[in-house]
């Protein structure tokens, strides 16, 4: 589904309201919440888009706070990729955690497969995590993921934290020789 | 080889490069609140994990606490319940926590500055991503989400790219009635929302220099504004003087040794940077946002330039062309992360004092910490303000992200000392902010309008 506007920021993805909770249950239900209710027309309300599994954005998306309930909103939804101009580190980082890969491609193709989806909302998308090749019907755009994400959706290693868990001594060790980790009082 | 300090810093707490090219990085200070953990907290108890280094970690509760009464039970029944399981999963896992009722409670980025925990040449993350602010000590701090949280618990470890720096100088002295908020929205301005994505900006030059560590702290706090997750100011003597004799800051002989690596963790004057840019402190005027975005701001005497973005000035109600100064305000709100410290309210109170804030205007100053609260009581500051029609409250974030009671109803106009004017970000999905600096939003309060700061300070001695 193509949802366009630059710097779509995360309070607008989940507003804090949403915030104010134990866990990430239920989430989907308030993305983009505000503004679904100040435009009938936002994609996001849009039942030609409904069931979308990847989502079609301009730049700078996600910026602002580090919030994972956007992201988690988002999967949670059904998205399963998203294709952008650009994107804010902290959300691209946090989507990835999630398995859900922010391919970055030019302003001119993203702006073509978003006014192709908008024209043809049943065009079938697939976005390719080893070659970075979107398809769309017979639009073929390049992205690219970063390196170490692509990798890591490739190999199905995507989430670090077994990898981080792997090393204690060498991890120890490190801590060790960090003169303040010996200064701590109080 | 002359190297950053992102550099030094990034090498003395890499563990090793994972197989996927990313760094494994050690994290040496971990902070927490309410709103991020609990889903970390969780899953680690679903995949049975200890948490690793547990003395490494520290929490306090500020985005969801209620700021007109700070007795628990709260009234919030959502705020307690947050609260409680912060109590409960730092009891489980040894972590010491700040709650409300403890002295040393406040935002987590004014706290752990504070506190001595924040110092030179550490890595530090938290689930916040104003975690920058603390990057004004010379520590390399960011913002994580959830699971990254999860991963620090762990592992006391994160799965990192590098970032390239760009050295971001400013220099000359600033005018009066102009503040580091004015510097930080200026440098936003030119560089852009998204400016430095793929960046840490190290802020220097003469004007960083002959900044305060509070004044370093509202710089760095905003770098995230600018797309860089991490912004820096090399320590310096302004910085151990700061830091000297806090509780968690190394004392005796240890102080000294420890000033001796601080130093050495400094940038060195011959690095390379990947960028450069410099500014010009003599030219930058009392800044406010008219936007959407932390990037759309003019000097309080211009008029809006000819931005493109329709959907800001539709939401706002701006047109090109038009000025700030002279908009009707409805709420004035002093405090957050950003300018919620002892300085910033002193700043402000210096506007104040003698006036009283406009019949229209509900004025309410946050203090950042309980530690602020109470040394601005020390001062009589609270007197100047509850004398002034403000509401004096505790501590908090508050209306900065309107997670508690205190939000703007309706399109009501905020002038807001916090750090984003996103829509619906101060609790009104159609309410509308705007950025300044303490003292701006202290005379706005009292104008019942934007106004240019400098103009009320000429009547009072500097």
């Amino acid at each position: 589904m193509p949802l366009r506007g630059d710097e779509l920021d995360t309070d607008r993805i989940m507003p804090a309201r949403f915030l104010r909770a134990v866990s990430f249950d239920g989430l989907e239900r308030h993305l983009f919440e505000d503004d679904r209710a100040a435009d009938p027309g936002h994609a996001f309300n849009d039942p030609r888009y409904a069931g979308a599994s990847i989502l079609v954005v301009n730049a700078n998306f996600g910026c602002g706070s580090s919030r994972e309930h956007a992201p988690q909103g988002l999967v949670r939804a059904g998205i399963r990729a998203i294709v952008g101009e650009s994107f804010s580190e902290i959300f691209q980082g946090n989507a990835a955690m999630l398995g859900l890969p922010c391919f970055v491609a030019s302003h001119e193709a993203v702006e073509r497969l978003q006014t192709l989806i908008e024209t043809t909302p049943d065009v079938a998308i697939a976005a390719d995590v080893t070659s970075g090749a979107i398809t769309a019907g017979t639009m073929r755009i390049a992205a690219t993921l970063p390196a170490a994400l692509r990798d890591g959706f490739v190999s199905g290693q995507w989430n670090p934290t077994l990898m981080l868990l792997d090393r204690y001594d060498e991890v120890r060790a490190v801590a060790d020789r960090l003169p303040y980790m010996n200064w701590v009082i109080g | 080889m002359p190297a950053t300090l992102f550099q030094k810093v990034w090498d003395a707490h890499a563990v090793r490069t994972l197989p996927s090219g990313q760094t494994q990085l050690f994290v040496g200070l971990h902070l927490v609140h309410e709103v991020t953990t609990p889903q970390a907290f969780d899953m680690m108890r679903q995949q049975g994990w200890r948490v690793a280094f547990p003395e490494r970690t520290f929490a306090t509760v500020d985005h969801i606490v209620p700021t007109s009464s700070q007795r628990r039970p709260f009234l919030d029944l959502m705020a307690e319940e947050m609260t409680t399981a912060l109590e409960r999963n730092c009891r489980e896992a040894g972590i010491r926590l700040w709650a409300p009722d403890n002295d040393n409670q406040g935002i987590v980025h004014v706290i752990g500055p504070e506190l001595g925990l924040t110092q030179p040449g550490m890595t530090i993350a938290c689930g916040d991503s104003h975690t920058s602010t603390h990057g004004a000590l010379g520590a390399i701090a960011f913002g994580i989400g959830t699971s990254q949280v999860r991963d620090v618990l762990a592992s006391q470890c994160l799965a990192l790219d590098p970032l390239n720096v760009r050295r971001i100088d400013i220099s000359g002295r600033l005018n009066r009635g102009v503040y580091a908020k004015d510097v930080i929205l200026t440098i936003i301005r030119r560089l852009g929302v998204q400016g430095g994505v793929g960046f840490a900006y190290e802020y220097g030059g003469s004007t960083i220099d002959a900044m305060t560590i509070d004044e370093r702290m509202t710089i760095c706090n905003m770098s995230i504004e600018g797309g860089a997750r991490i912004g820096y100011v090399n320590p310096d003597d302004t910085t151990y003087a700061f830091l000297r004799g806090r509780r968690f800051s190394p004392a005796g002989d240890a102080f000294d040794r420890a000033v001796a690596w601080w130093r050495q963790m400094a940038s060195d004057t011959s690095a390379t940077y990947a960028d450069r840019v410099t500014f010009d402190a003599t030219a930058i005027e009392p800044t406010v946002t008219w936007g959407i975005n932390p990037g759309q701001s003019v000097a309080v005497s211009e008029p809006i330039d000819g931005d493109p973005d329709d959907e800001a000035f539709a939401f706002m109600g701006f047109r090109p062309g038009q000025r700030v100064r002279g908009t009707r305000i409805d709420v004035a709100f002093i405090g957050s992360c950003t300018n919620g410290r002892l300085s910033d309210l002193e700043d402000a109170a210096h506007v104040v004092r003698g006036h009283h804030v406009a019949p229209h205007v509900k004025a309410l100053v946050v203090p950042g910490s309980q530690a602020v609260r109470r040394a601005a009581e020390a001062r009589g500051l609270h007197d100047v303000f509850i004398e002034a029609g403000f509401e004096w409250r505790g501590a908090g974030c508050s209306m900065c992200l309107g997670m508690n009671q205190d939000r703007l109803e309706g399109r009501q106009v905020s002038a807001s000392s916090s750090n984003r004017n996103f829509k619906g970000r101060q609790g009104s999905p159609t309410g509308r902010t705007l950025l300044m600096s303490p003292a701006m939003v202290a005379a706005a309060a009292i104008a019942g309008e934007v106004v240019d700061v400098r103009e009320m300070l000429e009547a009072v001695p500097a």
